[in-house]
Formats: C-alpha cells, sequence, structure tokens
C-alpha cells in the first residue's frame, strides 16, 4: 500500500519536474511557445531569437533546480535531527549569519569569486546555527519550536543590525548586497552551476547514506543507541551534511527562506515519515517547488521579474503559520 | 495587627517614593539628553546661542542648524520614544509576556510595509503614508490574533503565527524596496533600519498630537490594564470589561506606533526593552507606562546621539538600538528557560 503510493508520488513528481523545466524554459519577459522550447533544445543548429532565449534560460532553469534540491534536504536534515518541525534556514537566523560574513568578505577582503561566497557563507551559516541551536537548548525542555525560533530571531536582529553597520558606510557594499540579500537564481550561469555541483552531491550522498540511521534515531536517543548507533556522531555528520547544502546554495544564490521548511513537511504529509523515502522526496520537491516559484514569480513581475526569494517567503510564510496553529500547545 | 498594616504601608510608601525618585531622574537624563541633542551636530553651538536661537533671535547659520534640523529630530526622537515605550509596555503587560512586545510578533513590520509601499511606490508621505500603515498595522494585529485564538488563544502560539506574519511582511518590504530605483535604496534602507535623519518639520505637529493624545488615553486606561494583568477572571470579578479595555488600548496603542513608524522607521527593539527595563528600574510593583515611555525616549535620544557621533561613521538610530536589544533578548530567554516559564 504505502509503496504503491510513494511510486505513484514519485512519477507524478517527476512529471511535475519535467513541467517545471519545460515551463521555465518557456516562460519569462518573453513567451516562447514550448513546441519551439522542444525543438531549440534538440537542435542545437536553430538559431532564432526564440532559439536563444531559451538556451539563456537553460542555466538558470538548471541552477534553481540545484538550489531547491539542496534547500529541500537541509530542511529535511535540519528537522529530523533537531526533531523539531519549524527548523529552517531562515527561521533559524542562519541566512542572517551567512550573510553577515559574505558582507564581511566583501566589504573588508574585496571577494567576488563564487568560492569565496560559499566559504564565508558556509562559516557563517555553520557558527550560527551552533549559536542559535545553542541558546534555544539552554535549560529543561532542550530546544523546544518557540525557544528555538526566539533565539533565531533574536540571533537575526543581532547579525542584521551589524551587517547594517559594516554595510551603510559603504555605497558600493550595499548596492552588491542588495540584490544577492533577496535571494535569486536570475544571476545563474554555468560557473556557478560547476562550483556548486560537487556541493550538492556530497550533500546528496551523505544524507542518502545517513537516511536509514536518522529513521533508527528518531526513536529516541536510548532506543537508537541500543540499536547500535552513535546518535552524537549521526547527528553531526546530518548536521555537517545540512550546513554544506544550505551554505552553498545560500552562497550562490542569496538567502531563500521556507523551502527547507515547507518542502519536508509537504512530503511528509503526501507519502511517509520514512527518511529513506523522505531525504529523496524532499530534494526532488526543493527542485520543484523552487523552479515553480520562479516561474510565478516571473509572470507575476511581468517585465523586471519578481526574485524567488520573495515568492518563496510570501507562499511559504502562511504554511509555517499553519503549522504553529496546528501545533499542540504544549509541544511548543 | 495595626503594627504589620502599618509596616506594610510604610513598605509602599517607600516603593512609591523609589519609583517617583527614579523617574525625577529619568527626566532630568532626558533633559541632559535634549540639551545634548540641540548642541552637538555638524558645527558645535554654544548654549548660550542655542538659547538665543530658540528664544526666536535670527543668527546666521545657527538657526537653520537648530530649527530646521536639530529641532524636528529631536521632536521626533521624543515623541517616537513615548510611542515605543508605551505600545511594548501596553502589549507586554495586556499579553502578560516580555516577548509579546510589538516588534517581535511582527506588528511594527506590518506598518512599515505599509508604509514602505506608499513612500517608495506611491510617493506618498506625510499625514497620508501615516493612515495607512496604522491601517496595516492595525489589519495585521487583527490577523495574528484571530490566527492565534484559532483553537484557544495562547501566547506562545500568537508569538510564533507573529514571527511568520514577519517573515512574510520582510519578503513584501525587500520586494519594494528591489523595484525601487537605485537612487532611493539607501534612504530606503536607512529608514526601514529606523531614522530620525532628515526628519521634516511639517511633520511633527499630526505626529505629536495623535501620540500625546494616544499616551493619555493609555495613562486614564492605566489601572485597568494593571487589573487585567491579574488575570482575566480577576478583572472580570473587579468589573473591568476586558475585551472593550483590550480592544481599546491595542487600537490606541497600533496607532502610535503607526506614526511613529512612518516618521522615523520601525526602531529596533525600544518597544522590547522599554517595558522590562522601566519595571527593573521603578520596581516591579510600580511599573507604569509613563516610566516605560521615558525609557523609550532615553533610549532613542542617546542611541540617536551615538549612532551620530560615537562611532565613527554615522548610522541611524535603529542600527544602534538593534545591537542593544539583541543580548537582553538572549539574557530574557536564558532567564526564562531557568524559570521554565516557556
Amino acid at each position: 500500500m504505502k509503496n504503491k503510493r510513494v511510486v505513484v508520488g514519485f512519477v507524478i513528481s517527476t512529471i511535475s519536474l519535467f513541467l517545471c523545466v519545460i515551463f521555465s524554459l518557456a516562460i519569462g519577459a518573453r513567451y516562447v511557445p514550448i513546441a519551439d522550447v522542444i525543438s531549440a533544445i534538440k537542435d542545437k543548429s536553430i538559431e532564432t531569437f526564440d532559439a536563444i532565449v531559451v538556451r539563456e534560460r537553460i542555466p538558470r532553469t538548471i541552477f534553481s533546480l540545484m538550489t531547491g534540491a539542496a534547500l529541500g534536504l537541509a530542511g529535511v536534515l535540519m528537522q529530523s535531527i533537531t526533531r523539531n518541525p519549524i527548523a529552517d534556514p531562515s527561521i533559524l537566523g542562519v541566512n542572517s549569519g551567512a550573510a553577515f560574513f559574505v558582507v564581511c568578505g566583501i566589504a573588508f577582503f574585496n571577494i567576488s569569486t563564487a568560492y569565496e561566497y560559499i566559504v564565508l557563507a558556509m562559516l557563517g551559516a555553520a557558527v550560527t546555527a551552533v549559536f542559535v541551536y545553542g541558546i534555544g537548548s539552554v535549560g529543561r525542555g532542550g530546544a523546544t519550536p518557540i525557544k528555538l525560533a526566539l533565539a533565531g530571531t533574536a540571533a537575526a536582529t543581532a547579525l542584521s543590525s551589524l551587517t547594517s553597520i559594516i554595510m551603510m558606510p559603504k555605497d558600493r557594499v550595499m548596492d552588491s548586497f542588495r540584490f544577492w540579500q533577496i535571494g535569486s537564481v536570475s544571476g545563474a550561469n554555468y560557473e556557478k552551476i560547476i562550483v556548486f555541483i560537487p556541493f550538492l552531491l556530497a550533500g546528496i550522498v551523505f544524507s542518502i547514506l545517513l537516511s536509514s540511521h536518522l529513521n533508527i534515531l528518531a526513536l529516541g536517543d536510548d532506543k537508537a543507541t541500543g540499536l547500535g548507533i552513535k546518535p552524537v556522531q549521526i547527528r553531526l555528520f546530518s548536521a555537517i551534511a545540512g550546513v554544506f547544502l544550505c551554505g552553498a546554495a545560500t552562497a550562490l544564490a542569496g538567502p531563500i527562506g521556507f523551502v527547507g521548511l515547507m518542502v519536508p513537511h509537504m512530503m511528509r504529509l503526501l507519502f511517509t515519515n520514512d527518511m529513506r523515502v523522505l531525504v529523496p522526496m524532499s530534494a526532488l520537491g526543493g527542485a520543484i517547488y523552487l523552479t515553480f516559484s520562479d516561474i510565478i514569480g516571473r509572470i507575476l513581475g511581468g517585465i523586471g521579474e519578481l526574485e524567488v526569494g520573495i515568492v518563496t517567503a510570501i507562499l511559504g510564510g502562511p504554511i509555517f503559520i499553519i503549522i504553529a496553529m496546528k501545533a499542540k500547545v504544549k509541544s511548543l | 495587627m495595626t503594627e504589620l498594616i502599618f509596616k506594610l504601608k510604610k513598605a509602599k510608601k517607600r516603593r512609591k517614593n523609589r519609583a517617583i525618585t527614579a523617574m525625577v531622574i529619568m527626566t532630568l537624563i532626558i533633559l541632559i539628553l535634549i540639551g545634548l541633542s540641540l548642541y552637538m551636530g555638524n558645527t558645535i553651538y554654544s548654549p548660550k546661542i542655542v538659547w538665543r536661537v530658540l528664544s526666536g533671535e535670527n543668527i546666521k547659520g545657527a538657526t537653520y542648524a537648530i530649527k530646521s534640523i536639530r529641532l524636528p529630530r529631536l521632536f521626533a526622537g521624543i515623541f517616537a520614544g513615548i510611542a515605543f515605550g508605551m505600545g511594548g509596555f501596553v502589549f507586554q503587560t495586556m499579553l502578560r509576556n516580555h516577548l509579546a512586545s510589538p516588534d517581535i510578533i511582527g506588528i511594527t513590520s506590518g506598518s512599515g510595509a505599509v508604509a514602505v509601499i506608499c513612500i517608495l511606490i506611491f510617493k506618498v508621505s506625510g499625514f497620508s503614508a501615516s493612515a495607512f500603515s496604522v491601517i496595516g498595522g492595525l489589519s495585521i494585529t487583527v490577523l495574528i490574533f484571530i490566527l492565534a485564538s484559532w483553537k484557544g488563544f495562547s501566547n506562545e502560539r500568537m508569538i510564533l503565527i507573529g514571527i511568520g506574519m514577519q517573515a512574510i511582511m520582510r519578503a513584501i518590504i525587500n520586494f519594494v524596496i528591489q523595484k525601487a530605483s537605485t537612487y532611493d535604496v539607501p534612504a530606503a534602507l536607512r529608514w526601514l533600519s529606523g531614522s530620525l535623519n532628515g526628519v521634516a518639520m511639517s511633520s511633527i505637529p499630526i505626529m505629536s498630537l495623535t501620540i500625546a493624545l494616544g499616551a493619555i488615553v493609555i495613562l486614564v486606561f492605566e489601572d485597568q490594564l494593571k487589573i487585567i494583568e491579574l488575570g482575566d477572571e480577576s478583572a472580570v470579578a473587579l468589573g473591568v470589561k476586558i475585551t472593550r479595555v483590550r480592544a481599546l488600548l491595542s487600537v490606541v496603542s497600533v496607532i502610535m506606533l503607526a506614526f511613529a513608524i512612518a516618521v522615523a522607521g520601525p526602531i529596533a527593539s525600544v518597544a522590547f526593552l522599554s517595558g522590562p527595563i522601566s519595571s527593573k528600574i521603578t520596581g516591579k510593583s510600580q511599573a507604569n507606562a509613563g516610566a516605560a515611555a521615558l525609557v523609550g525616549i532615553i533610549l532613542i535620544l542617546a542611541s540617536d546621539l551615538t549612532g551620530q557621533f560615537a562611532l565613527g561613521s554615522r548610522f541611524p538610530v535603529g542600527v544602534v538600538t538593534g545591537l542593544l536589544g539583541t543580548p537582553y533578548l538572549l539574557y530574557l530567554l536564558i532567564t526564562m528557560n531557568r524559570k521554565n516559564k516557556i
């Protein structure tokens, strides 16, 4: 029964993924008919204006698929190791941490290459994640959603004040930061994709290897230990994989919120709690969701486009509120 | 027995005296800060010149600097301080939670989003921008309350929903900023972090009038607010119409906040800090909205002076207050954890 559902879900997701890719290539400031999209990809020799437009959109589409997959995976890992329904890079203040480090980099070290962005964003993400989680889990009851959310808000306020202090005196920094800060896939190019690939692959391999251990960990630390699993080690590896994924995605695309929050929840609702299914499906779902949001942004924004980070927040914020409404008061 | 009553009365009087002394000292500090705000700037004018300008004399340079730049800035700071201080205090007292201040549960960002849309997209400012941000702030507040009381009201749920709401509002603000022309962006960013730079004298009368009226309403209803803080049941037993008082006080606070935000931007953390600091200073039993307003004024004026003159480059007041708020929020989290209150 469950297997059938998973197979059907997988088929439907793959079809939606395919549709998203096609529409992502077709829709934009200039609409290209779908037949032309397909022929432009098939036949490299076509040199019409439409074909060139479609080829220009290819890196953007690939990049949004990759970013979405990375964020979806990071979300499922974080929610699973913190056993917390609202763990998401944007709620935990991790994005502001990455942003702070990147702004320091732009302002003090004149960074410009993708690798430098990645390294700094990843450092920032890791430091903030540890900090927020540490503060959120002080006291009895450990890290409850409300404590984590408040610790995340506190950290985000502090970090954005610090970011402003560094950024405001320098107009140059402010201008390059303003676009990075919103989170977008419109600046995609093949260079970024190539930089991204190793991080994404490593993250995927890690999380698939870890998924069955995470299943056991969900039973509780005591039982997991009894079954021969080392909870601390598994958490550490999963956290590293999560920071790799969301750090790289944030560095290249800017902070994009709520993908990591929403996608795992939807997948859990649609399929099962089994991490072996949830991990690959969250990657797939993240890719679909982000590409879909990007398409929506292009439709709604007209020629100027709406950056994808804005769309995901506006779509994802209500979902977060619904999760908060459904949560039992005690578990908050 | 009589001796006990005598002792209690004496203790009460002592607490009251402490609160009064504290408030007098705070007022003195505010007067000093006002003096400093008029005295310091690009050019430092001697107190004598400041006085001559204020009493109506026309001195080349000084009159312009003081009357068109420093005075509006000072007024905006004072009234924003009152609005944020009292607004924060009202929400914190009413909801019996220090974390439930308007800037954490998304009310200020609601007003801010509407104000940004007015200023950057429709190019309206002044009174109509304030009016619209009042509407924005009120609707967000109502929405948060409705959502939070879906299955029985709980403060925790309201805070989480507020945080979600804030994320949506931030996304809208980001969107508007992204659409704005490069020329407008630095100003918009400065305004968003809360800034008293370039406040025009023309925006002061309406702002100060509204906030003053709101402050009076809050002071009048303060006794009832304190009874509500005791718990809904005791309040009903003591004859307070809770729903009505709650609605009135929320509306008045949101209006005050929105007018302050439309002029000075959502100055971070002042609403959140003023209440708790003032109750530490006056003693918990004597905590009152007036003291919270005084603390609000001190925070804003002192942070504005710090932002202008102490940090090398000039920073808007909200950046400084944002930095102040964070350690306190963390402290609160840790102490609340210890008491197991969350």
